[in-house]
């Protein structure tokens, strides 16, 4: 076996144990902010499989959206509202977790049973295009998938039209989550500077 | 343009001279270029804490480090060795795992990213495809570990600056990235090494800086604000948050942010003098010194004097930004949140929009220019 295969096989079982035991840390740990660094940590991990697959570009890109936004917006909201309050004690916990452990059996059996059954057409390591493939996806996002391509912006325009909506209070009259007029005067409005206007 | 010094190809045949497989005189040499770079990134530091104490002190009419070596330049490795040695406290409502963590996934990115800053045609740790691409995806892990050192810290202060250090690496990242991209739209290519071929044409003519000064001018604004230096130093704002993040840090921990500080500033330096100074080029093109002294190119002697050049003026183009840096730092006052934030959302983003947009159409336009 030469030096490079096994120094592939080496990093490939590292970053499943990461990704395996860190999946597992998110759902299962108490803390909210354990969860959130460690959905971070398998990310990264995610990304590392991808450049183990010579896919470099998919790599960097799953960092920068998942790792530098998806994770550190949901590391902002826990920490901006992070309440210490005692949760109520549900009643019938263990029925529930029985049934969610259930659910998530049958559908990674299911997963196995795919991966199991379908014939999965590798292209051999002569045939990757390596550096070629940030080209071949900039052509494909401008051809092939544009429509999807141009649908997800579209997507992502309503969700930050939405949030500002949410944002702005004083764009509506009435809470959404309460019902009851909005204070206006509670609204933060941009005042003049104080030393602006002086002599 | 393929020339130039190949030491990586030099030392293998070195190596193969002993009866060494190509495989083994790889891995010998793997870990070299590296840590030559961690070696120069450590002593950049070194350098800039030193001019960075002088400069101050010069720009305050004071003396400075005088007593430490010649002219102090002995004073930041005695710095470094007192923080070294200097006792590590984990405060005691901390958490102690995240505690420790989040300096080190600030400091690491920044390290990782020096893998793309060429010093010469084949002076790099390695030209991999997507090359800029991945500084800008690396600088986007550092907010989390300044979140998460925030937020272990257990003191509002620390958390404050956290958040603050986050909202602001995130919403620089977006017209750092659009200026990028227009240089990358000139170049057909996110490689570092064809991003100063592209530059090379014509010496200092053909820099980006004079198709490119509102990128320029963004680029260094928001590097500015990445490495949190002042104007920008807002989440270890003395006079409102103590020291922001960074509070309860002592000894080497600080010295890991402190570390990674300056290491950022220097490869911002780096990369501003890569993408809009031309780089590893000379002013006046090292092919017509050649033909001048009747030379061919591929002449060892010119081909030594290439790489030497290469390097120095690199180095020479980033430390008189980091000089620039610096004197701003002690010349300027600091900005208020709010004015940060609008700068960065309300002006630099439109205009690094716009300026995408026109580089794109003078690609279309004049494609001898820019480009095609």
């Amino acid at each position: 076996m030469s030096i490079a295969i096994t120094t592939q096989i080496i990093c490939f079982t590292v970053l499943s144990l990461v990704i395996l035991v860190g999946a597992l840390g998110v759902v299962l740990l108490e803390s909210i902010v354990y969860s959130a660094f460690l959905l971070g940590g398998v990310f990264m991990s995610v990304a590392g499989l991808y450049l183990l697959l010579n896919a470099s570009f998919v790599a960097a890109a799953q960092v920068l959206v998942y790792v530098g936004a998806v994770n550190v917006l949901i590391i902002f909201a826990i920490m901006l509202v992070n309440k210490k309050e005692d949760l109520k004690p549900i009643n019938d916990i263990k029925s529930r977790r029985i049934i969610s452990t259930s659910i998530c059996l049958t559908l990674l059996s299911l997963l196995i049973r795919v991966d199991l059954t379908n014939v999965w057409s590798l292209s051999s390591p002569q045939n990757s295009i390596g550096e070629e493939s940030t080209i071949r996806i900039g052509e494909h996002l401008f051809s092939d998938y544009l429509l999807p391509f141009e649908v997800a912006s579209v997507l992502l325009l309503m969700a930050m039209i939405g949030a500002i909506v949410l944002a702005r209070r004083d764009v509506m009259s009435n809470d959404i989550s309460t019902g009851l007029p909005v204070d206006q005067e509670l609204i933060e409005k941009s005042s003049e500077p104080l030393l602006t206007n002086k002599n | 343009m393929e020339y130039g010094l190949d030491l990586e190809y030099s030392f293998n045949e070195f190596l193969k001279g002993f009866g060494l497989s190509s495989e083994i005189a790889h891995i010998i040499w793997l870990p070299l270029p590296m840590l030559l770079v961690l070696v120069a990134a450590v002593v950049g530091v070194l350098v800039t804490v030193w001019l960075e104490r002088k400069i101050s002190a010069a720009a305050q009419q004071r003396i400075g480090p005088e007593y430490a070596g010649a002219l102090g330049v002995l004073q930041p490795i005695a710095d470094g060795l007192k923080l070294l040695v200097k006792e590590d406290i984990i405060p005691a409502k901390a958490d102690g795992i995240l505690f420790t963590a989040g300096p080190i996934l600030v400091l690491v990115p920044v390290i990782l990213s020096w893998l793309v800053v060429p010093f010469g045609q084949n002076l790099l740790i390695s030209n991999v495809g997507i090359g800029i691409f991945l500084w800008i995806a690396l600088s986007s892990i550092q907010p989390i570990g300044l979140l998460m050192s925030g937020y272990a810290s257990n003191n509002k202060y620390s958390l404050l600056g956290g958040l603050r250090a986050a909202a602001q690496s995130i919403s620089y990242e977006i017209p750092l990235a659009l200026s990028v991209l227009a240089i990358v739209l000139m170049t057909n290519s996110l490689s570092t090494i064809d991003i100063v071929n592209q530059q090379s044409g014509a010496g200092i003519l053909s820099w980006n800086i004079w198709r490119q000064p509102v990128g320029f001018i963004v680029f260094w604004i928001c590097a500015l604000a990445e490495c949190e230096r002042l104007p920008f130093d807002l989440p270890e704002a003395e006079e409102e948050l103590v020291a922001g993040y960074q509070t309860e840090y002592a000894g080497m921990k600080f010295a890991l942010f402190y570390l990674g500080s300056y290491i950022n500033l220097i490869l911002s330096a780096l990369l501003v003098s890569i993408l809009y100074l031309g780089g590893w080029g000379f002013p006046i093109p090292v092919e017509l010194i050649a033909k001048f002294l009747n030379l061919p190119i591929n002449a060892p002697f010119i081909q030594v004097f290439t790489a030497s050049i290469g390097i120095v003026m690199t180095v020479l183009k980033a430390y008189l930004l980091v000089f620039i840096a610096i004197l701003l730092r002690w010349t300027t006052p600091r900005v208020r949140i709010d004015q940060l934030l609008d700068l960065g959302w309300k002006f630099l983003l439109p205009i690094s929009l716009a300026n995408l947009l026109i580089t794109a159409g003078l690609k279309l336009a004049f494609p001898q220019f820019f480009g095609g």
